[in-house]
């Protein structure tokens, strides 16, 4: 059977948690949902899943559920814990973005000047404290030139040129930037680039959605998740293709 | 142990026009949305609400009620966002603290703790510093890390909806998470606290276990009882989120004459006028939905196959 896309991004991110170590999993979006789950069941068993609400879960439950839709529950992490965990550093996050600038500043809270936004979005939430207390990820599902940008209208979660430019944000890492066409990592400058394009888009096809210059020196093809992974993703994670909503199969938007 | 009792008029009439007040739960979770109704008919203005922001947001934004709002989001969780908070945004209307989550925590501790200050991480090198002017950084004394003073955030009055309390104000929830309603009744002077249902105090233990009793009567002033108090947010395990009103509520928010029939039908009576309008409109749908259902019957049976778009 031919490989997704969707699926594609599956295993990508579950390479994103591949040495994140009995750490809390974070992810909003379904393909870092499934990312996690895929990572706890093959290179990261020690990984801790929660429920989104308030369990940590040895067993989770139905991709997008709660506990109280089936699962095993290990442990309570009502939010106040969640903060506390932040704070710990045992945490590792896949947040999605709004906005993402070459230096990796997101935004998720609003469009245009934060006084009277053109569009208000959810708010900064969590990725400032995110972003300066442990590895924070992205997942962008639809990679175009107006998620892209020179310059974010609002910092939420912080880029490498302002933690460098900080004192105080030791703690501060930002790994990867995974969307529907691409993996992007950051090189010595902490500026963008590209580290790999998926099965079937061409480097062209990743700058041309890209509001900004992206080096491409040394980038590779993304890897196809295996059999085994292939067989979880489908039988076990997500077997109702929740995955293909996020990234529909066929040809990818904007190519 | 005095009776703090009191009708939900009763505590309307304690909250004046300028007051910084705390709204406990959580986007659309266990919100005091009975206390949140009873502000709405009343005349009280000029508000100051820090707030993990759901529908009480939206409804105070939407009856012009709200100065200034603090928080991190503003959610209905299955719905991304309050259309009245966006629209209001988008008017310029408001003027805002938009923080970390972890902040409006921190600067809650900081006003429990009678502290002007508690130093966090959160909100460092972001873009909440610039949104937020009066925020500073301090360097430790130890070792000179930077961290952000996050200031306090003392409140007037706190507003918390629970699932039980006695009449003298010991407060018990029994869903999975207690939010952050014990900080918010402890950074406030005064705090109300409404409850499914008020029950003598040898009661407390016998639905859940003494963990379950998050706030003492120490740090509250008013007791409402006010079943279904919560709706249309969730108060687990008494009810879930009502999500085909909240939904009503949201489409509703949309345009200026479904808002004014919204607000006629209701928000303009009392919370049983209220509850009655709710059992309505769930009663009308499922007529809707049985008729729907019929003409789908017929419709198959007629050979037309399933009619497209009935639901």
């Amino acid at each position: 059977m031919e490989v997704t896309r969707a699926e594609v991004c599956a295993a990508a991110c579950a390479d994103a948690w591949r040495d994140a170590g009995e750490v809390l999993a974070h992810a909003v979006g379904v393909l870092p949902m499934i990312g996690a789950r895929l990572a706890r069941l093959t290179t990261c068993p020690d990984l801790v899943l929660s429920d989104g609400e308030a369990f940590f879960m040895s067993e989770p439950p139905p991709l997008g559920r709660t506990a109280a839709d089936g699962g095993v529950v290990e442990g309570w992490v009502p939010f106040r814990r969640v903060f506390d965990l932040v704070a710990s550093g045992r945490r590792q996050s896949m947040m999605a973005a709004a906005q993402i600038d070459p230096y990796g500043n997101q935004n998720i809270s609003l469009i245009g000047d934060w006084r009277r936004p053109t569009r208000q979005l959810i708010g900064v939430r969590g990725a400032p404290g995110n972003t300066v207390n442990h590895r924070t990820d992205y997942w962008v599902a639809r990679h175009t030139p107006k998620v892209f940008v020179e310059k974010v209208d609002v910092v939420c979660g912080v880029g490498n040129d302002r933690a460098r430019a900080g004192r105080g944000l030791r703690f501060h890492h930002l790994g990867v930037v995974i969307t529907n066409l691409a993996v992007l990592g950051y090189g010595d400058g902490g500026r963008l680039r590209i580290r790999s394009v998926h099965p079937g888009v061409t480097v062209e096809e990743v700058r041309k959605n890209t509001g900004f210059d992206l080096d491409a020196a040394g980038a590779t093809r993304t890897r196809l998740p295996d059999e085994t992974e292939l067989g979880l993703i489908r039988e076990v994670i997500d077997p109702r293709g929740l995955r293909d909503r996020e990234v529909p199969p066929g040809p990818a938007p904007g190519a | 142990m005095g009776d703090k009792t009191m009708p939900l008029e009763d505590f309307a009439a304690t909250i004046e026009s300028g007051m910084t007040i705390g709204i406990g739960g959580w986007g659309s979770r266990r919100k005091p949305m009975a206390l949140v109704r009873a502000l709405l008919r009343g005349d009280v203005r000029d508000l100051t609400v820090v707030s993990f922001g759901g529908p009480d947001v939206g409804l105070l934004c939407a009856a012009g009620k709200v100065r200034k709002l603090v928080y991190g989001f503003v959610s209905l969780d299955s719905i991304a966002l309050d259309p009245h908070f966006r629209a209001a945004r988008e008017r310029g209307a408001l003027e805002t603290a938009e923080y970390d989550e972890g902040m409006v925590v921190t600067g809650l501790r900081a006003a429990a703790a009678r502290l002007s200050f508690l130093p966090t991480r959160a909100g460092l090198g972001s873009d909440v510093l610039a949104m937020n002017p009066d925020l500073v950084t301090i360097a430790s004394p130890y070792d000179g890390e930077e961290y952000l003073a996050m200031k306090a955030l003392p409140l007037d009055v706190a507003l918390i909806h629970v699932n039980r309390a006695d009449a003298a104000g010991n407060a018990q929830y029994l869903g999975p998470d207690p939010y952050f309603d014990d900080l918010y009744a402890m950074a406030a002077d005064r705090a109300y606290v409404s409850t499914e249902r008020i029950v003598p105090p040898e009661d407390l233990l016998a639905t859940g276990p003494a963990q379950s009793l998050l706030i003492s009567r120490i740090f509250v002033t008013g007791v409402i009882e006010a079943p279904r108090g919560a709706h249309f947010t969730s108060c687990e395990p008494d009810y879930g989120r009502d999500e085909a009103f909240q939904a009503h509520y949201a489409s509703s928010a949309g345009d200026g004459a479904a808002w004014e029939l919204f607000r006629e039908t209701y928000l303009d009576g009392g919370e049983p006028d209220y509850h009655q309008a709710v059992a309505r409109f769930h009663a009308d749908r499922n007529d809707r939905n049985d008729r729907n259902d019929r003409h789908d019957r017929q419709a198959r049976h007629g050979g037309h196959g399933r009619a497209e778009g009935s639901r």
